[in-house]
């Protein structure tokens, strides 16, 4: 009889404990940035007991500057992910762009003539490159019908190579106009002290996240990435849509190499090699699927917070660098594994 | 008895290479009826929607909707004609909602400036109004309208399909093989729907397989073969075997005891 009762106990509790992670797995299928954000609470929460500087306005302002570069170029690459796509050349187009912009100011001193445009025209020429770069992938993508992981594998080396190209291996020198500039100057908000490149960064979120959210275009971003024939005979004007991505992610690379001009006062074709994985990192972190259609663009926000929090918080902890390499790996596997959990939930 | 054509495809061939899946063939659909098409695996039944629907263009032959003839040169343009094809592949995206899918490619904007220089979506707008369509077909079952479509069972979901395509189609609706990958209650859902877009004078052409199903809610019935329309008859004129028999070959029917012309 008591062996009974015990038996039925355990079912019961096995029960209960299932149900909870049923109930928490159906959460997080509606608001997948949920857990990221969890992830980043219980992380400064540690962190703040390893060392009590974490937890102050100038060390998360610290984070932010250090945050603003990969978060900008993630916020484009957001864009392509949840199209199903990936661009493992943002990084290769942010510095083709601010190579561009440094470059046609200050021209080429190597080649000993100076090309010395205006600002006015070499910060737009800029930009254009990045969307330059981002036509050119979703060419490749829409019309020549490549898988996007390989077109940007292959444009990476291909936008590199023009960079340095165009640059003959040389560093501009030290005098930068002064707009360009102009997000590495600092503002005092509250107790936070940032760059306006961080302010700029948050604009940049604003600004896709109003346009995915409350814009026709932003529905038909998540339709091409959620399920590109159900978009296709709904009539929305596919390759339309993928080209209108990749162009504003170029965009958005751009303007992250102005972020990355302000924060190193230099151009330098050496500065954010690491910014293809960092970017992808933070997307994935921060809960979009690379199988596209499902995601937020403040997730990514927080996806690139989070990056920044571990790695400035095993800093303070005084954990040595390779750990800290280890500690962003195994976030990224138990991101994804979140993810695959999340996406098996029905109703 | 002499009621004019709403859709009409006179002498359509379409080959793809060297197969030649319509040869010449013909179909009329009249006002207000139920139009089956059935026929073998190959007959060319999916080739004739594509070609009426505007997914294909045919290589010969005329589409005429309404009297006047048409061009269509891609699914969009179809659509713009009014003639609105559910297709046998769920045409909806499982992580948007059944508003968002409903007003899928043709989104509503907010009145005034935050529509116009904002481009902001309507979106209460667009669930009050997918609610309305969504009732009007007697899909009670749907409770939330805000609610992702990959939470529904393949009925519901062929159910907002239809309800879209009930929506907007103006002249003709196209359902290609809507019940194929559903239960038999849920195909039951998807029959009586097709009842309501009859009772609401809107002609249907129904894709299907399934013999029983096409008896049931069919006016009449074209059959098609190796490319061409074989006969076209009526629930009452034939039996089923005789349809099974027509699609084969085994069975020809005179012309004078086809239904070529409209039996509502």
């Amino acid at each position: 009889m008591s062996q009974d009762t015990a038996v039925y106990d355990a079912a019961a509790e096995f029960h209960d404990r299932a149900s909870f992670s049923q109930k928490m797995q159906v959460l997080l299928h509606k608001y997948p940035w949920l857990s990221s954000i969890m992830v980043l609470g219980v992380a400064s929460i540690i962190f703040s007991f390893f060392n009590e500087n974490f937890l102050t306005p100038s060390n998360f302002s610290l984070i932010l500057q250090q945050v603003a570069i990969v978060g900008a170029v993630a916020a484009g690459q957001t864009l392509i992910i949840l199209t199903a796509g990936i661009d493992l050349s943002c990084g290769a187009i942010a510095i083709f762009a601010s190579m561009t912009m440094a470059k046609l100011v200050q021209g080429t001193p190597g080649a000993g003539e100076p090309i010395g445009w205006p600002i006015w025209l070499a910060f737009p020429a800029g930009l254009l490159v990045g969307m330059l770069g981002g036509a050119i992938n979703g060419f490749l993508v829409t019309k020549v019908k490549l898988p996007p992981f390989i077109v940007t594998l292959g444009t990476f080396n291909i936008f590199l190579a023009l960079t340095l190209t165009f640059t003959k291996g040389t560093v501009p020198s030290i005098e930068m106009d002064p707009f360009l500039l102009t997000l590495g100057t600092y503002v005092n908000i509250g107790p936070f002290r940032v760059t306006t490149g961080v302010l700029f960064m948050f604009l940049m979120y604003m600004v896709l996240a109003f346009s995915l959210r409350y814009t026709a275009w932003g529905r038909h971003v998540y339709a091409v990435g959620d399920d590109i024939d159900a978009a296709r005979l709904a009539g929305i004007s596919v390759n339309r849509v993928l080209m209108s991505v990749y162009i504003v992610a170029g965009l958005t690379f751009a303007l992250a190499a102005w972020i990355v001009i302000g924060r190193v006062t230099v151009a330098s074709p050496n500065t954010g090699g690491n910014l293809n994985l960092d970017a992808i990192t933070a997307v994935v972190i921060g809960g979009t699927s690379l199988f596209g259609g499902r995601g937020t663009i403040f997730g990514t926000l927080i996806g690139a917070i989070i990056v920044g929090v571990f790695r400035n918080g095993l800093t303070l902890a005084g954990v040595d660098l390779y750990f800290q390499l280890l500690a962003i790996g195994l976030l990224i596997i138990f991101a994804v594994s979140v993810d695959q959990w999340i996406r098996k939930a029905r109703k | 008895m002499s009621k004019k054509p709403i859709l009409q495809a006179v002498g359509i061939t379409k080959a793809y290479g060297r197969v030649i899946a319509l040869d010449g063939s013909n179909l009329e659909l009249f006002p207000g009826e139920v139009l089956a098409v059935v026929g073998d695996n190959g007959a060319g039944k999916s080739t004739m929607i594509k070609c009426l629907s505007g997914a294909e263009t045919p290589d010969e032959g005329q589409i005429i909707l309404d009297g006047q003839e048409m061009s269509f040169k891609r699914p969009q343009d179809g659509r713009h004609a009014g003639i609105e094809t559910v297709y046998q592949t769920l045409a909806v995206a499982p992580a948007l909602d059944i508003a968002a899918n409903l007003y899928l490619g043709r989104e509503m904007r907010k009145p005034g400036p935050l529509g116009s220089v904002l481009r902001m979506l309507d979106t209460s707008g667009m669930r009050k109004a997918a609610k309305e369509h969504i009732s009007a077909l007697g899909i009670g079952t749907v409770q939330n309208i805000a609610q992702a479509v990959e939470t529904l069972s393949g009925g519901q979901r062929q159910a907002v399909a239809v309800a879209r395509a009930a929506a907007f189609g103006q002249k003709v609706i196209i359902l290609d093989e809507p019940t194929a990958a559903l239960g038999v209650r849920e195909s039951r859902q998807v029959l009586k729907l097709i009842e309501s877009l009859r009772e609401r004078g809107m002609p249907v052409i129904l894709i299907s397989h399934n013999m029983p199903q096409v008896f049931e809610v069919a006016d009449r019935i074209q059959i098609q073969r190796l490319g061409k329309r074989a006969a076209v008859v009526t629930p009452k004129s034939h039996s089923m075997n005789d349809v099974v028999a027509i699609m084969t070959g085994a069975m020809t029917v005179d012309q004078k005891d086809q239904a070529l012309t409209s039996v509502r």
